[in-house]
């Protein structure tokens, strides 16, 4: 027989599955590489956390997208509700420390994506692309009706945020507000990194692969994508009271159409699926942002959307999968070792 | 021998067509029970009728004497009915262990840990280690499953439904497409299920369902039109007529 002892069998098993959390080089030079921008780039650090949140963003996004399958024109509408509760916070001084704004942001937006979610599960593509922009719509407008509250149009003036943690300031080169962004991007990087890994992750997978068959196998459907669309949700909000809390202002903005659409483009950019394509696609973005409007202030956008048309005609079949080849080659290099010690095994018998 | 599976006369409509008229099957616990018919018989409507993807016009479902019709398909799973799909339904992007790792965490209830890395649950790789084994894919685990051979994606098509440790198993042609060569893997591995679980065969090829079943039912029309011992229904002129013609006089 050419076929390996179970015993082996059982310790290859378990290696291939401990090798799919496994951190890459890649990933741990992409994270020293950040680290490294707080030291070696402090003049490009109000930049910097702008790139950060919209990282953020895109993360949010790519939890739905990229692994349960559910396409949003309307991410803003959680990143705006995040943003405006963490103004609110702070303008009315309801609760002053910035980490607990947040959280409190993050929860209010968990619960607009709970409530919300329920209308995304039925329907195709395009059902799910018109209800997630009518809900960012809606919510739009209902910000700008209520002036009183929100200051409309003209956006919400007089928000002071204080130290975070009462300790460090927020400062006018933006040094403590990249630091803090950077920080909060990390730890939801590091649980979205574990939540992908568990039965949970891979079952949200198995919902954007084959949902018929993800019920023949006793997966209940409807509530891992509520579940995954509140998450997500969270993660957006989180992005909008950073930036409100990093910028001390927001405004209609963060619930606008364009929101909703540059952060798809972003993740697009960057890739889905694997969780660093938002932060790559946010750092293309920004860098093309930056340096296109330096050229052509007016037009930027259209180099964008040049960039946007030829990515998709590249990667035709599926928009987001333009960097799945490099992707492959990246996860075969880093799964090497364990390949090898696989290779053994089967030779050793 | 106890009655595992029951319909009580089920009936489904799709608009003026009677796609599944008063059916009342009954499957023997442990049984190896094939379900034939010709093209159109509503063979796979009777199946998505079992497992939830339809609901009956009329009619009850029993398993094990418990009244299943209004459950969901994803709640028949976990009290014990899985399935196999004529044409295969897999997750082409994941791997054959990530797909049974998935199967297993599921049914061992850790499907919504979302902090516990896959697999460190206890038992879920001795589990997937046997499913590996049994169904003969330990050799492609960790190939994507849109690239595995046609023989092999069937086998996991069967593995997948078996991980959900069935107490019944419906098989949706288990073999169909399979080049011959690749065949008797297939048919190898069906046999050799244990004999606890009992098996819902619905096949064409009336070789696979003469040497595998120890009872089969006829269905013509949506109804059932004779069920017996395998010999009985060979030999019945009724069903030559219909369904089994020359094949049988060969």
């Amino acid at each position: 027989m050419t076929h390996p002892l179970p015993a082996q069998v059982t310790a290859q098993v378990a290696a291939r599955l401990a090798a799919r959390a496994r951190w890459s080089p890649l990933e741990i030079a992409f994270w020293l590489a950040v680290v490294a921008t707080v030291f070696f780039l402090p003049s490009r650090h109000l930049i910097l956390t702008e790139t950060a949140i919209l990282g953020l963003f895109a993360l949010s996004l790519d939890l739905i997208l990229g692994y349960a399958g559910i396409i949003s024109l309307g991410q803003a509408a959680f990143f705006g509700v995040g943003a405006y509760t963490a103004g609110l916070l702070a303008k009315y001084g309801l609760i002053t420390e910035p980490v607990l704004a947040l959280l409190v942001s993050g929860a209010l937006a968990t619960v607009v994506g709970f409530i919300t979610s329920f209308l995304v599960l039925r329907g195709s593509d395009l059902t799910r692309l018109m209800v997630t922009l009518g809900i960012a719509l809606m919510l739009r407008e209902i910000a700008n009706k209520f002036a009183g509250i929100t200051g409309g149009a003209d956006g919400l003036q007089g928000v002071d945020i204080s130290p975070v943690l009462g300790l460090f300031r927020f400062d006018l080169y933006g040094h403590t507000a990249y630091i803090y962004a950077l920080t909060v991007l990390f730890l939801l990087f590091l649980l979205a990194r574990r939540i992908v890994n568990s039965p949970f992750g891979l079952s949200l997978l198995s919902l954007k692969g084959n949902p018929l068959r993800a019920s023949a196998i006793g997966i209940a459907v409807n509530w891992r994508l509520v579940a995954v669309y509140t998450l997500s949700a969270a993660y957006a909000g989180i992005a909008g009271a950073l930036l409100t809390q990093t910028t001390a202002f927001t405004s209609l903005d963060v619930l606008s159409f364009d929101r909703s659409a540059d952060v798809l483009l972003v993740l697009i950019i960057g890739g889905t699926g694997y969780l660093y394509g938002g932060l790559i696609g946010a750092v293309i973005f920004k860098l093309m942002q930056d340096w296109l409007a330096n050229i052509t202030p007016q037009y930027w956008q259209f180099w964008i959307g040049l960039l946007l048309v030829i990515i998709v005609l590249v990667g035709r079949d599926r928009i987001s999968n333009w960097t799945a080849p490099i992707r492959r080659l990246t996860a075969r290099l880093a799964r090497q070792p364990v390949a090898d010690v696989s290779a053994a095994a089967r030779k050793g018998l | 021998m106890p009655i595992v599976l029951e319909t009580v006369a089920l009936d489904r409509h799709f608009g003026g067509i009677i796609a599944t008229n008063q059916v009342s099957l009954r499957v023997e616990k442990g049984a190896r029970h094939a379900l034939i018919g010709p093209n159109g018989a509503g063979k796979t409507t009777l199946i998505n009728l079992l497992t939830g993807v339809l609901r009956p016009s009329a009619g009850r479902i029993m398993l094990d004497g418990q009244d299943i019709t209004p459950l969901e398909p994803h709640q028949r799973v976990r009290l014990g009915i899985a399935r196999t799909f004529q044409i295969n339904q897999l997750f082409a992007d994941l791997t054959p262990l990530e797909t049974l790792g998935l199967a297993v965490s599921e049914r061992l209830g850790s499907g919504t840990d979302w902090w516990r890395l896959v697999g460190t649950k206890a038992g879920v790789v001795d589990e997937i280690v046997s499913l590996l084994e049994r169904f003969g894919l330990t050799d492609v685990m960790d190939e994507r499953t849109a690239v595995l051979p046609y023989g092999k994606q069937r086998l996991l098509e069967i593995a997948l439904a078996f991980a959900c440790k069935p107490r019944v198993l419906l098989l949706d042609e288990p073999a169909a497409g399979v080049p011959e060569a690749e065949r008797h893997e297939i048919l190898a591995t069906i046999e050799a299920l244990p004999k606890d679980v009992t098996v819902l065969l619905i096949e064409h090829d009336m070789d696979i369902v003469f040497s595998f079943a120890d009872r089969i039912s006829v269905l013509v029309n949506g109804e059932l039109f004779v069920e017996g011992a395998p010999d009985d229904v060979a030999r019945d002129p009724r069903v030559k007529a219909v369904y089994l013609g020359e094949s049988l006089d060969g």
